[in-house]
């Protein structure tokens, strides 16, 4: 097996340069590549374009490179919960295309399924449908979307192996497994990264092909974003 | 009138045993609390979760397990768990049963808009165009009147749409429509105590009233 693995975030974000776009997995705080986030601050890579379903929040997640000012535009589906995001948009530091959050889903996945594009009713109709091509197909309109073509992947993945094999864990699993797939670059970290065989060949969420660099990373912080609970 | 929980409560009885079901942020949450015991409903959360439980007991907490809202969630036995790509495939592919949202304005023919008010913070439209584009069975939960006192109940929509031609029917404090095929709200039911006549004036858009509309019953 070929052997996917970096020693640390550092080693394996060390040629993202400025002006790349980025695929950056998570959904909300779920299941966000940490390690990575804080390497890429620790950088002088700027104008990033990422596309991650949401923004982070102020101090953590991608809000953290936003304080950095690292990041020039924002694809994403929802961006509420982040202040430093709504000032630098507002002042038009930053610039923000919104797309539906299936279509987005999607349009990473296809990435690595070799589809440049796919046929989609969401935004018909809307101003999301603005300078698209809109098909009818069996009597129903519906909007032509890209394929994301993303320099690198930046994921999150639970177990992993050598060999760049991952499986995900619980709803953390979200964007990060569309996103994996679609990178020219992918880079998988992971919670627990196991030599080759340690994994079940059936149980593999991403296939190695798909990943490029893989570590174990460290001190995960895993903040909960709304801490809803019942009492005993 | 009803109260938010009264909203969710009438349209808890929309509900069918052994459906799949997503419901969306604000009173469509509450529907989930009004379900009839014993019925065999799958909450779809579309971060990539079927068989959504209730909040997790204090200390119970998974950062990994959140839902759509991003709130900590527990799993019913027999869930299940997928990515975000496939979430929408099996909304976009009709498999969801029925999607209960919240909503700014409806029109007439069943346009609506609920992600965005120009000149305020845009947060964007999270998954609510894919939801509304695809789902063949969607009820809106709203309240009939804004802060101002004017209807939300349009024939045309004034703020920027989620959909067009996609919402048959509608539930607020005031009542209960069916928007129909050719246009206009048809009244069905109405809120205890609430006339035809305030109905009429907090709908802007073409209301349709015929015979006889008995009282929402929950």
């Amino acid at each position: 097996m070929i052997n996917k693995s970096v020693k640390n975030a550092e080693e394996a974000i060390k040629d993202i340069k400025s002006g790349m776009t980025l695929m950056v997995g998570g959904f909300g705080l779920c299941g966000i590549p940490e390690n990575c986030i804080s390497a890429l601050m620790k950088t002088e890579v700027k104008d990033l374009i990422c596309i991650s379903n949401n923004a982070g929040v102020d101090d953590f997640g991608l809000g953290l490179l936003l304080q950095t000012r690292q990041i020039k535009k924002m694809i994403s589906s929802y961006v509420g919960e982040n202040a430093e995001f709504e000032r630098q948009m507002l002042s038009g530091e930053l610039e923000v295309e919104l797309v539906p959050q299936g279509t987005l889903a999607t349009r990473c996945m296809m990435a690595g399924y070799g589809i440049p594009f796919f046929p989609t009713p969401a935004g018909v109709g809307t101003e999301v449908a603005i300078g698209k091509q809109l098909i009818n197909w069996k009597g129903r309109d519906y909007l032509m979307e890209e394929a994301f073509e993303a320099d690198f992947a930046i994921v999150k993945a639970w177990k992993g192996d050598t060999a760049g094999n991952l499986i995900f864990r619980s709803t953390a699993r979200n964007f990060n497994q569309p996103m994996s797939l679609g990178g020219k670059i992918t880079i998988a970290e992971v919670e627990e990264l196991v030599e080759i065989g340690e994994l079940d060949a059936a149980q593999i969420h991403t296939p190695g092909i798909y990943v490029h660099r893989i570590f174990q990373g460290v001190n995960y912080e895993k903040r909960i974003e709304q801490r809803t609970v019942k009492r005993k | 009138m009803l109260d938010k929980d009264g909203i969710a409560k009438r349209i808890a009885k929309e509900v069918k045993d052994g459906t799949y079901v997503n419901l969306g942020i604000g009173i469509p949450t509450l529907v989930a609390n009004y379900i009839p015991e014993g019925f065999k409903v799958v909450l779809q959360s579309e971060n990539g979760i079927l068989g959504m439980g209730p909040f997790p007991f204090e200390g119970e907490e998974d950062a990994d397990l959140i839902n759509a809202g991003k709130q900590t969630v527990t799993l019913l036995k027999g869930a299940s768990i997928f990515d975000s790509a496939l979430s929408f495939g099996m909304i976009r592919a009709q498999k969801v049963d029925l999607t209960i949202l919240g909503a700014m304005e409806v029109s007439e023919t069943g346009d609506i808009a609920n992600w965005k008010i120009p000149g305020k913070m845009v947060k964007g439209m999270g998954g609510a165009m894919d939801l509304v584009a695809s789902a063949k069975n969607i009820i809106v939960a709203m309240q009939q009147v804004n802060k101002a006192g004017e209807s939300k109940l349009l024939s045309k929509c004034t703020l920027p749409l989620t959909g067009i031609h996609c919402i048959k029917k509608v539930v607020t404090e005031l009542g209960v429509y069916d928007i129909l095929p050719q246009g206009g709200f048809k009244l069905l039911e109405r809120a205890p105590g609430v006339s035809i006549e305030h109905i009429r004036n907090a709908t802007a858009g073409q209301l349709i009233v015929e015979g006889e509309i008995p009282e929402i019953v929950i």
